[in-house]
């Protein structure tokens, strides 16, 4: 056994041993312990195979694959149940259809196909297993301490915190398996399980919004299931394999995009893309660490990280063409519909709903320059987001709400939080953190390879998020009202992942020139068998270090200046009717009101209803162009 | 010699930019029939805010406009030193930030309503300026100011509408009526200084440098698209700037302040068609 299954089984078994555990505080330590293990499991892999890959196959794969089989049937058997159970009879029909065509497949067709390598570790699955292994164990660790305070400020919900943690780690195995798998029907098998996983998270508290929204999230992605099923199917009777990297290697021509748009279809289902994005937005029900999860590390992550690898065939064609303007009809209508949320979750689903169109976006436009940013991408939008979801999360603890109308009072309370949450915000969209970085490279590959759509899109889209982010930020430094709050302690289960994550945030900006130089280019080098070239020019990179350094600096800086700095304090201007406090003014006839400021939502402007119908219909008009050329291109 | 470039950037850029806001208000006031003050009168004014007593209503608001001006300094040092127009425009951004940011750390309502607006404003415009950098990379294949000013034709020829479009939003950039909601420099605005209302004394001073940085950074890239590998052309570049500066003086005299609506429609607007035919034109003939 060597270190790589080790990896995918741990968090399996570690699932197992945590959901029989029913002692609180016996659980919370192995869940600790197990979160500290995944983590360093990942480093150890990673260290191992990073320099020279590994690709290997299974002796007794016959085995596995009988073993997947049995897992299949029986979790097909509880969705088709559960299906009929809540009277979600779609559920049924799609689990019902996905799991016959697999195992007709399985027994009648597959015979012959010889899979020669199971399992690929490449630099791009090395940094995948990265952003997962670290990004998805903080926030199993973060859970521990969430979910104690959830039980206790939520007590009307049944406590199933076993069942809760073992998904989590469930989640974790299915995606290390996820990015390791080059079979084909291994990777399905493991796309499937994060789709199970996402549901029973997302209806954890069994409220009945919980279980709506469940059902949507399960049959937006069993939908994508039966498109990935069927490319496997395809696949596997056209070209006679079953390994991805094979069919990767393929030329691009009209037959071999029907699959591929299949598993377009499938990643843009998992990854939210409009008009199949509803589902994310539900998922906010869920305690936040399910959030945190399905936002940065898992999940919405397997979909793009599906199209990377499906890259190199869709560059330039329809197929990749039409993914592309999905992409972008999905990164401009949610960062113009983020505007008007105040809800900090809402937000941040907006925001990453946007920012895994973008990753879209560049993923397929196929260069290697907007590869790059398609992956830094991924690595600097799991650890913002991650972050931002937890500290959310921990506000809501601590002020009692999640909505920004009311986080102005958060510096007040915890200084610290706010800090943080302020990193995590300026990392989603400032220069000189990582999206910026990102974007930047990538409006510099679109405009090369002629995207000029995208680019424009880019350019509006850019400027919606600024505004809603900034927004944001202006609240959380505005420190109102501070006088009526008392302040709170961090619990230290809370505390350290965000504290590790606010760091990881600052780190990757500085370390993103070592990513690129070995990871990525080595990567992109090798799928495109030309030399990649380095996108950000070398001053450039220096110059936004200085820029990083004087945003770490600056502040220090002036810390003690206001110690011996005898500056008066004045009353803040309320045209001459402040009563002195700041909190309030003389009103008419002799009344004091409270002072009470309000952000702009815009809502005549950026209001969702209307924003969602038009570009739900846009996107959906895209993909049946989509089809329409892939059937044009076959006669 | 990289050193000095930087160091005579960051003295003259805001003496320029200083003198030229003279020139503004000795025009502005001919324009209104009246004598108008000095040219020297805003350093004059800046010299007189640093020697007033600077009150606060909290200890941390004041961190953001010098925080502000750093940025607008290390952006006017990347875009004069010929550097990458695109990092240049989002320092710039990250120093207009930190400005809002000020603005809703004072928590005053009328700086509040400011940031806000500001907030607006700089969503208007922003599309605007990164499709003026587009278009420029474009025209050149470079971000870099040095190898698009050495270029054989000037951008204008190829971004004529992008040029339009850039003038528009720069009504927002320079603070000019009829786009300038956030704060006005005149304080009868109904949200009275607007963004600045709970500034004074050094911070206000620095914000007022802050802005003859700002004006100078607007006007280089009125600049860029002028200049090109001919000497005289630089000329012309600078010809180009005052006209250019001297239009926005009379629009600034000649229009009412609009609502919100307005500017963000029209500068959408603007932006969407002239920005986007142009470069969409000039995919098609690349």
């Amino acid at each position: 056994m060597n270190a790589i299954s080790l990896l995918i089984l741990f968090p399996f078994v570690a699932a197992l041993i945590i959901f029989i555990t029913k002692n609180d505080n016996v659980r919370n330590v192995m869940v600790r312990l197990s979160a500290v293990i995944t983590a360093i499991l990942t480093l150890a892999v990673v260290f191992l195979y990073f320099n020279d890959g590994i690709t290997y196959t299974y002796s007794h794969e016959t085995a596995i694959d009988a073993c997947i089989m049995v897992i299949e049937i029986l979790v097909a058997a509880y969705i088709i149940s559960a299906g009929i159970k809540n009277k979600k009879y779609l559920v049924s029909i799609f689990s019902f259809m996905q799991t016959t065509l697999i195992l007709w497949f399985e027994f009648t067709q597959k015979n012959g196909i010889e899979v020669g390598t199971g399992i690929v570790f490449d630099k791009l699955s090395a940094i995948m297993v990265l952003v997962v292994g670290i990004v998805g164990s903080l926030i199993c660790l973060y859970a521990v301490g969430y979910m104690k305070w959830y039980h206790i400020h939520h007590s009307n919900y049944k406590d199933r915190k076993s069942f809760f943690f073992a998904i989590l780690f469930l989640f974790l195995s299915a995606m290390f398996g996820l990015v390791l798998s080059n079979n084909l029907t291994w990777l399905y098998f493991c796309w499937e399980l994060t789709t199970l996983c996402s549901f029973l998270l997302i209806g954890y508290t069994q409220t009945k919004e919980a279980n709506n929204n469940a059902f949507r999230a399960l049959v937006i992605n069993l939908g994508g299931g039966i498109a990935f099923a069927a490319a496997i199917v395809f696949i596997g009777m056209k070209y006679d394999t079953l390994e991805l990297s094979a069919f990767i290697a393929m030329k691009p021509g009209a037959i071999v995009m029907i699959p591929v748009f299949l598993l377009a279809l499938a990643a843009l289902t998992k990854s939210a893309q409009l008009p199949f994005s509803s589902w994310l937005l539900g998922a906010m029900v869920a305690p936040t660490p399910t959030s945190a999860l399905l936002h940065s590390a898992t999940m919405v992550k397997a979909g793009v990280y599906l199209i990377i690898r499906l890259a190199p065939l869709l560059g330039d064609s329809s197929v990749g063409r039409i993914v592309t303007l999905v992409g972008g009809v999905t990164f401009l209508a949610c960062s113009l519909m983020a505007i008007s949320q105040s809800d900090a979750k809402k937000i941040l689903a907006y925001s990453t709903i946007a920012n895994l169109g973008l990753i879209v976006i560049c993923a397929s436009v196929g260069t290697q320059e907007s590869l790059w940013a398609a992956i830094l991408l991924i690595i600097f939008h799991a650890v913002s987001k991650s972050l931002l979801f937890i500290s959310v999360g921990s506000a809501e603890h601590q002020i009692g709400s999640r909505d920004v109308e009311n986080m102005d009072v958060l510096l007040g309370v915890s200084k610290k939080l706010a800090f943080f949450m302020l990193i995590g915000i300026a990392g989603m969209f400032l220069a000189p953190f990582g999206m910026l970085i990102s974007k930047w490279v990538a409006m510099k590959a679109f405009i090369d390879s002629d995207n000029i759509v995208t680019v424009i899109i880019l350019a509006y889209g850019s400027a919606a998020t600024l505004f809603y982010w900034t927004k944001w930020m202006g609240k959380l430094v505005s420190k109102a009202n501070a006088k009526d709050q008392t302040k709170h302690k961090f619990h230290l289960d809370e505390e350290l992942p965000i504290i590790i994550l606010a760091i990881l945030v600052v780190v990757s900006c500085f370390g993103f020139p070592l990513v690129s130089k070995y990871a990525l280019i080595p990567y992109l080098t090798a799928v495109f068998g030309k030399d990649a070239i380095y996108p950000i020019n070398a001053g450039d990179v220096k110059l936004m270090l200085y820029m990083l350094s004087m945003l770490i600096i600056l502040p220090i800086g002036f810390i003690p200046i206001h110690r011996w700095d005898k500056r008066r304090i004045a009353p803040i201007y309320m045209a001459g009717e402040n009563t002195g406090d700041n909190e309030s003014f003389h009103g008419a006839i002799g009344t004091t009101r409270k002072v009470e400021l309000r952000n702009w939502y815009m809502e005549s402007y950026f209001g969702i209803k209307r924003l969602s119908f038009w570009s739900d219909i846009i996107a959906v008009a895209i993909l049946v162009v989509g089809v329409i050329l892939l059937i044009g291109g076959l006669t | 010699m990289t050193l000095l470039i930087t160091l005579a950037i960051v003295i003259l850029t805001p003496l320029a930019g200083g003198l030229l806001t003279g020139l503004d208000r000795i025009i502005t006031a001919r324009m209104q029939g009246r004598q108008g003050p000095p040219l020297l009168q805003p350093f004059y004014d800046v010299i007189k805010l640093m020697n007033k007593e600077s009150m606060q209503v909290n200890t941390m608001h004041r961190f953001f406009v010098y925080a502000a001006l750093v940025f607008a300094v290390f952006t006017a040092v990347i875009l004069l030193s010929g550097g990458d127009i695109l990092l240049a425009i989002f320092a710039l951004t990250l120093g207009s930030v930190f400005f809002v940011l000020g603005g809703y750390a004072s928590n005053s309502p009328y700086s509040t309503i400011g940031s806000e607006r500001e907030l607006l404003q700089i969503m208007a415009y922003e599309p605007m300026v990164l499709l003026t950098c587009v278009g420029l990379y474009y025209t050149n294949s470079s971000f870099f100011i040095r190898d698009i000013i050495s270029s054989k034709l000037p951008a204008i020829i190829y971004l004529p509408g992008v040029f339009i479009g850039l003038v528009f939003i720069l009504t927002f950039k320079l603070r000019k009526s009829p786009f300038d909601l956030s704060m006005s420099h005149h304080g009868h605005q109904e949200i009275v200084k607007g963004i600045t209302t709970e500034y004074s004394g050094k911070d206000l001073a620095v914000i007022e440098v802050t802005h003859w940085y700002e004006v100078i950074i607007s006007l280089a890239l009125v600049y860029v698209f002028f200049a090109f590998a001919m000497p005289l052309s630089h000329l012309f570049a600078v010809m180009a700037c005052l006209i250019v500066y001297f239009f926005e003086i009379i629009i600034d005299n000649s229009e009412a302040r609009v609502k919100w609506q307005q500017a963000l429609n029209s500068a959408w607007i603007v932006t969407g068609v002239l920005g986007t035919v142009n470069l969409i034109i000039l995919s098609y003939f690349r």
